[in-house]
């Protein structure tokens, strides 16, 4: 009896030794899974998950603050990749966050613009070309069409534009696999 | 001299069906009422217009100027009047509008002034730019800009492959072409072993069609060269597919994502060693092609036809029967459906395939795979299709790639084969079409991520910086109010200058906003006549105008 | 139904493979009539119909369409080889639960056709035998009953059966060889036996081989499974009566008794839960042959094809993935 809890107390310790050890050297630097989830997260950097940017809401999910179904953009393909990726059930996206739009671009009506440059300081990609007084445009590539300009425009000149498919991003449809159900 | 051949594994062997369009001469084309020409023809960046409409062009003349060295120029396939240049439907799978040149013919098919090439006097860089000006690309199919290929590679090229193997069923135009103009292909074959400095041209013709075979030994007689052989290859589907016939002639292997050209090899179609010939030997650039017309017709044949011709306007001539439901652009194995009939033919058109149910009926439902191995045996790439299947099927695009998707040339051999009858190369397709979206998502995050932590960290600096100021001007004052009295008073002063600053901004900003309303109402009674604002440049014009993909029905 | 190319399709199907399978089973099976009676063409037309109706019901529960997947013969040939390989008076109601085991939880609870990791016809095999070892254990000798016992024996309930059976070759050469102390000369020249192996039995596995042949002319499998299990197990036999003449039987023996033809060509070869690769097809068999020849000489079971397959099956993701063929153009240079 007693030798049997000695035998186990030994082994606990050692077993503990051992972890302890390997915690110790074979510590991960950084937190891969903020970059892991941050991967998955689009940058669109919308903030519609009520966090300043991809990352931050990255880092709430990894402390477990956040919800992995608050991002509009990334839709229910990014949310079902976290979910993997977490190992947690897949939720559908909150509504109180967004819903989930095509991909768009923003578009500033040039002759309306007034250079005031509020949207400039809004865009956190800096997509936004222009100077103070001289008309503002938007560089479509850089453009992850979060619509945090919007607001901020006083004669409201910006509007968001569905990006269309070109032969470039046009895609081939899965497959369909004609399975009759039996009634 | 007798040739080792080589071998490929796999491949098919289905009714090759060429019988009925090579009883016929290539024919000429009546002009079409209008000719519509897409900007993008090939493989590269759009070239851009070099016309208006309204303009009157001669036939040849360059109305699209290539788009940087990887890219091609387009022209004019006959005098006439440019009506617009607006987006038309391609001759594509998606059923995408692209940018087209709309040009009416005159009739007189007036040329520009053309000259020979002084192509032995030029030097190598320039006769590239002279082709790719000349608009030539790759016309087996791949479409991909000639002038880029005919370079020398690193450790120079021994062999310059010319494919005349033309392996789908239906497809005539290379044979036609061998048996009627061998001797500008010899031509244009010595044009471009020149080019590339190499030791031997290997002409390879699968034997099933020997007129073609004895047509250009022929040729290559009368030319009187000794390093061109012409030489026959077993019929076996896809002997025509470049590294195939690479393999087949050579016995060298070209992997994918590698250039023949690291191998010292270089393979271009007849069809394309025709038109270097033309563009070199009398300043012709490429305005049109032989293209095949078969399946569903009364009378297959080939005709020589001129790019933007719709494709309804060339089958009639061929006598569409009843019962057809769809042209096919390419062969039965490879070829793309259309998504209208009026298409335009392009450089990439080798054959117009009218297809209809009784002629290539819809296969039986789909099955189980039951890893039968079939469609191992049968591909030409040696992968393992079924494994491909069952993970792109699974929209497990990672191991896909693991099993070189990409590799899969998408000749069709694994489906052809298929007992279950599983669309094989649809989930190839679909697969490959994912992770390109995935990589273009993935690159288009990394540069937002990296622009909004560039942005952040300026904010931070900045921010960093103004309180550094303020800190010293801080500091500078308390110095000054030590010494002076009326401490407060410079504890207040920057306040209200930054009120005063933000009431002055929000002053400017309603002046402003003023302003531009008052514009904007004097533009608005100025447009009123005028129904709606212009369209967005046509480029960017949405794709509704084109039906949608999943209906490709025509 | 796809609108995309290819558009041409070689006339094709499963059904049309299973078919040549089941053609190619023929030969085999008249000649098993023809030397044991009447009893396996009942045996058979009991599996068939159980399996076509454990099929439909379970392709109807998953709401799956019933028709395609009854005409793709696959469940027809599970039924046949269940027949093939269980004593041929066995009570009817064995080899309709054996049938059932076979394709409700070796090939539907996997998800049906194309997904079972195991074969489904050893499973039930193996089931049974563990189940039911006495059962499974008696089988006719060459001649000996007629076909009204036979049918008495499946459809009766009465079973006074040690009187009428005797021992499987195999079974009774080991038995004989561990009890008796006899050697395996004196043993092969009992009544049980024939020209190279037992009475009856030996004409019956030389049908599976002609079938087996026949399937190879036809392209429905490739030589590789075969040539390496029948190799393996020639190589192992002849090594052994080499180095024991007294215990082990020769190679001919050992290819011409118990399941090794039927195994070889027909179950081995199932290619949804065998290997797929050229490489992985020769180690797989060679496996399977290996084993076999350890249960063989040295296991408890009348043979060992059902548990070699099944161990195999087992490996085959592994083997697969380790023997994956070299792609086009990644060849190394040789």
């Amino acid at each position: 009896m007693l030798s049997a809890l000695l035998v186990m107390a030994a082994l606990a310790v050692v077993i503990g030794g051992a972890l302890g050890y390997a915690a110790v050297r074979f510590r991960v630097e950084g937190d891969p899974l903020v970059d892991k989830i941050d991967a998955i997260l689009p940058q669109t950097q919308c903030g519609q998950c009520g966090f300043p940017g991809c990352k931050p809401y990255a880092t709430a999910i990894a402390g477990g603050e956040a919800e992995i179904n608050q991002c509009p953009p990334g839709g229910e393909e990014g949310i079902r990749k976290l979910a993997d990726l977490l190992g947690r059930e897949f939720k559908p996206l909150n509504a109180e966050n967004g819903v989930e739009k095509p991909k768009s671009v923003a578009v500033i009506d040039e002759n309306t613009c007034i250079g005031c440059t509020l949207c400039i300081q809004a865009c956190p990609v800096d997509a936004i070309a222009g100077a103070a007084k001289q008309m503002h445009t938007v560089v479509d590539p850089l453009c992850t069409g979060c619509e945090l300009c919007i607001a901020p425009c006083p004669v409201d000149c910006i509007t968001m534009e569905p990006v269309g498919e070109t032969v470039d991003t046009w895609k081939w449809h899965y497959p369909v696999i004609p399975i009759k159900t039996a009634a | 001299m007798l040739q080792k051949l080589f071998k490929f594994n796999g491949g098919v062997k289905p009714a090759t069906n060429k019988a009925a369009s090579t009883r016929d001469p290539i024919k000429p084309v009546p002009m079409p009422r209008q000719l519509v020409v897409p900007l993008h023809q090939h493989v590269g960046g759009t070239p851009h217009p070099l016309v208006e409409a309204g303009e009157q062009v001669l036939k040849g003349q360059r109305i699209g100027a290539a788009d940087g060295n990887v890219s091609s120029a387009i022209h004019a396939p006959t005098s006439g009047r440019v009506l617009a240049i607006e987006p038309r439907v391609m001759a594509h799978s998606s059923g995408l509008s692209s940018l087209s040149v709309v040009i009416e013919p005159d009739g007189e098919d007036r040329w520009i002034d053309t000259a020979p090439m002084p192509w032995r006097s030029m030097s190598p860089d320039e006769i590239r730019d002279e082709l790719r000006d000349a608009g030539i690309v790759g016309l087996g199919g791949a479409v991909f800009p000639s002038h880029l290929k005919l370079k020398p590679g690193n450790e120079g090229t021994h062999t310059l492959v010319i494919n005349g193997a033309e392996c789908e069923p239906f497809i005539t135009c290379d044979d036609l072409l061998m048996r009627e103009r061998g001797d500008q292909i010899v031509r244009g074959a010595l044009i471009m072993q020149a080019m590339l400095k190499a030791q031997r041209v290997l002409v390879g013709i699968e034997d099933n069609k020997p007129e073609a075979i004895a047509q250009m030994q022929a040729a290559v007689q009368r030319n009187g060269t000794t390093s061109m052989q012409v030489i026959a290859i077993p019929t076996r589907y896809p002997a025509g597919g470049a590294k195939q016939l690479i393999r087949v002639l050579t016995g060298i292997e070209v992997p994918h994502g590698r250039r023949s050209t690291d191998y010292g090899v270089q393979c271009f179609n007849t069809g394309t060693a025709y038109a270097i010939a033309d563009a070199v030997e009398k300043g012709r650039p490429l305005i049109s092609r032989i293209v095949t017309v078969a399946g569903n017709v009364e009378r297959p044949g080939n005709y020589e036809v001129l790019f933007g011709t719709p494709m309804d306007h060339l089958a009639a001539l061929a006598g569409i029967k009843a019962d057809t439901d769809r042209f096919i652009m390419g062969g039965p194995m490879m070829g793309f459906r259309m998504p209208a009939y009026d298409v335009p033919v392009v450089k990439a058109t080798n054959c117009v395939l009218v297809g209809s149910e009784a002629l290539f009926p819809a296969p039986a439902p789909e099955m189980a795979c039951i890893r039968c191995g079939e469609c191992a045996r049968a591909c030409p790439a040696d992968l393992q299709p079924f494994e491909l299947y069952w993970h792109s099927r699974a929209k497990n695009f990672g191991k896909a790639q693991e099993y070189h998707l990409f590799d899969c040339i998408e000749c069709g051999c694994c489906a052809y084969v298929c007992p279950s009858h599983i669309p094989l190369v649809d989930y190839y397709r679909f697969a490959k079409s994912e992770v390109w979206a995935r990589e273009r998502q993935k690159d288009a995050a990394d540069v937002a991520r990296e622009r909004f932590e560039f942005r952040n960290e300026r904010i931070e600096r900045e921010k960093r910086e103004k309180a550094e100021k303020l800190a010293a001007k801080t500091a500078a004052s308390r110095a000054a109010a030590s010494s002076a009295p009326g401490a407060e008073q410079g504890e207040a002063a920057p306040a209200a200058a930054s009120t005063a600053a933000d009431d002055s901004k929000k002053a400017l900003i309603a002046a402003a906003m003023a302003r531009a309303k008052a514009q904007r109402d004097a533009a608005d009674q100025a447009a009123a006549p005028v129904a709606t604002p212009p369209a967005s440049a046509p480029d960017s014009a949405p794709a509704t105008t084109a039906p949608a993909p999943q209906d490709r029905s025509i | 139904m796809s609108l995309n190319s290819p558009y041409l399709r070689k006339p094709t199907s499963v059904s049309r493979v299973m078919a040549e399978v089941l053609l190619a089973m023929a030969p085999g099976i008249a000649v098993y009539a023809w030397f044991f009676g009447a009893g396996i063409l009942v045996q058979l037309a009991l599996a068939t119909a159980a399996a076509l109706a454990f099929e439909a019901a379970f392709l109807h529960m998953r709401g799956r369409p019933i028709k395609p997947a009854l005409a793709d013969l696959s469940a027809v040939v599970t039924a046949w080889l269940i027949a093939l390989s269980f004593p041929s008076i066995g009570p009817w109601w064995l080899i309709v639960v054996a049938t059932g085991f076979a394709i409700i939880v070796a090939k539907h609870l996997y998800g049906g056709l194309g997904q079972n990791p195991f074969n489904p016809a050893m499973v039930a095999y193996a089931v049974m035998i563990v189940a039911f070892p006495a059962l499974m254990s008696q089988w006719p000798g060459a001649g000996q009953l007629d076909a009204s016992a036979q049918l008495e024996l499946i459809f009766g309930g009465a079973r006074d059966i040690d009187a009428i059976t005797a021992a499987t070759p195999l079974d009774a050469l080991r038995t004989g060889l561990r009890a008796e102390g006899a050697g395996v000369a004196s043993l092969l020249d009992g009544a049980a036996f024939g020209h190279i192996a037992a009475r009856g039995w030996e004409w019956v596995t030389a049908a599976f081989l002609l079938g087996g042949v026949y399937l190879l002319a036809r392209r429905i499998i490739t030589w590789h499974i075969p040539v390496a299990f029948l190799g393996t197990l020639a190589l192992l036999a002849t090594l052994a009566s080499l180095l024991a003449p007294q215990a082990y039987p020769g190679a001919l023996f050992s290819l011409f008794s118990g399941a090794a033809m039927l195994g070889a060509f027909f179950i081995l070869t199932d290619p949804v839960s065998g290997a797929t690769t050229p490489r992985g097809k020769l180690i797989y068999a060679a496996g399977a042959a290996l084993i076999t020849w350890i249960i063989r000489h040295f296991g408890a079971f009348p043979d060992g094809v059902a548990f070699a397959t099944l161990l195999m099956n087992l490996c085959v993701p592994l083997i697969d993935m380790k023997t994956q063929p070299a792609v086009f153009g990644h060849k190394k240079k040789g």
